[in-house]
């Protein structure tokens, strides 16, 4: 299984504010291209550590950053 | 010598800083944010989202990705008047907006809508019951500009607002005039839509501007104008329903963008207030002399306190644009004179059709600038008497 996560946002906007998010409460990230597998955005989405995407996913929840999407990196 | 009063056009010198943050993102920067997944892209779109942030704090909008870059204040209230209005839609407005508000409204006539517009005492000034008193059934939104570009008169916009929301109305506002030197708070000023341009008080370079939606206005009731490019739901042939990208397709002015980031800056450095008071100073200083002068004709409030920093004025038997001219051309005086694309502000006024002299002083505008623009004028007065 991948040990990285993809997370898919509807906007690069949305993206920026999740990586901001993620800076603030140091939860280590990176942006990468969008995988054309996984959506048809030109930009970017974020990628996070499998083990972190549960309680990332509810702090963006909590945070009431829309996000699209996860998915493992292959 | 020049002395620069045309700061209600444009604001010039920018804020310290601007200059540097273009060179320094078309040097180092320079790439599309949201289109591509590189290092430049996502460093352009860093920056994007950080200017946002800014706009959003300076004029206390709630939620950064409901500010929608656009060219300028002109564009941001098409996009907000063409996409919330459909036909049958009544609009109310005032006889002191520009014609970056007045003509889409006439234009969206054709369309079905209707607009009454509301008119102001020939000092600008608007009684807030005189627009509940133009509300019918079928009107959705109050649109008004901030202050008048042509007499300077501020609004009411607090109790209009209130206004708004007893009815149901959206209110939106043009913060042309206003957006970088007079307070502006979206949620307690009670408005809606803000539609800002980044090239006056903001400071910030030509080409900058946007609009900003509040809570109240819903993005599902928003049919954009525009249609195109986001880098976002590309195999889709519709436009994305997400904010910002729902109103803003095609690249963004991201070198005007980094500039108005440094201005922004710059802005919330000094703070609003204070350069509130440093153009009031002004403002009154000026105002004095040229309302003592009795070859002169001032319009607009007596009240510097009701006023921005942009007096409307003409010298009796002088017309604008041979006044005009003389200032420049003797007197190193950089100001606008005729309309100001406001035909309606200058038929409240009664300046309508030859228009005025305006004399908009900025924040880098000096007191020794204030004197000898004073001082060109009783000239220019005493001459024109004799």
């Amino acid at each position: 299984m991948s040990e990285q996560t993809v997370i898919l946002f509807p906007t690069s906007a949305h993206v920026m504010r999740a990586e901001k998010l993620l800076n603030k409460v140091c939860v280590t990230c990176r942006l990468i291209p969008v995988p054309r597998h996984l959506s048809s955005d030109c930009g970017f989405c974020l990628v996070v550590s499998r083990h972190e995407c549960a309680k990332v996913c509810a702090l963006m929840d909590d945070k009431k950053v829309t996000y699209d999407d996860t998915a493992p990196l292959d | 010598m020049m002395i620069y009063l045309d700061n209600a056009a444009t604001s010039w010198p920018k804020a310290p800083g601007v200059t540097d943050a273009i060179t320094r993102f078309m040097t180092d920067i320079g790439a599309n944010p949201g289109r591509s997944g590189h290092r430049l892209s996502i460093e352009a779109a860093r920056m994007v989202a950080t200017v946002r942030e800014q706009v959003a704090e300076l004029l206390g909008a709630p939620d950064p990705l409901h500010v929608v870059f656009t060219l300028n204040v002109t564009h941001a209230i098409n996009v907000a008047l063409h996409s919330l209005l459909r036909p049958g839609n009544h609009v109310v407005t005032t006889s002191v907006e520009h014609n970056s508000m007045l003509r889409p409204l006439t234009a969206l006539t054709k369309n079905g809508v209707e607009f009454t517009a509301v008119s102001c005492a020939p000092d600008g000034s608007l009684d807030p019951a005189s627009i509940q008193a133009a509300i019918r059934p079928e009107t959705v939104m109050i649109a008004l500009t901030h202050a008048s570009n042509v007499l300077g008169t501020r609004l009411p916009i607090n109790s209009i607002g209130e206004i708004a929301r007893e009815h149901g109305l959206l209110m939106l506002l043009d913060a042309a005039s206003t957006a970088g030197c007079v307070p502006i708070d979206m949620m307690t000023d009670n408005i809606d839509l803000l539609a800002f341009t980044g090239h006056k008080a903001l400071l910030g370079p030509t080409g900058t501007g946007g609009l900003i939606l509040g809570p109240r206005v819903d993005p599902a009731s928003i049919r954009p104008v525009f249609h195109g490019g986001t880098g976002s739901r590309s195999a889709t042939e519709t436009q994305p329903n997400m904010l910002p990208d729902l109103l803003e397709c095609g690249t963004l002015n991201t070198a005007g963008l980094a500039g108005l980031g440094a201005a922004l800056s710059w802005i919330t450095t000094q703070g609003v207030n204070s350069i509130q008071q440093t153009c009031r100073a002004h403002t009154s200083a000026l105002l004095k002399r040229l309302q003592a002068n009795t070859g002169v004709t001032v319009y607009g409030p007596r009240d510097v306190g009701l006023r921005t920093a942009t007096i409307a004025f003409n010298i009796n038997g002088l017309s604008p644009s041979h006044a005009g001219q003389i200032l420049d051309e003797r007197y190193g005086i950089l100001c606008r004179v005729g309309l100001h694309c406001a035909p309606r502000a200058h038929a409240t006024a009664g300046t309508f059709p030859d228009g005025s002299i305006r004399f908009s002083a900025g924040i880098f505008t000096t007191s020794d600038e204030i004197n000898a623009a004073a001082d060109a004028v009783s000239c220019l007065a005493q001459e024109t008497a004799q």
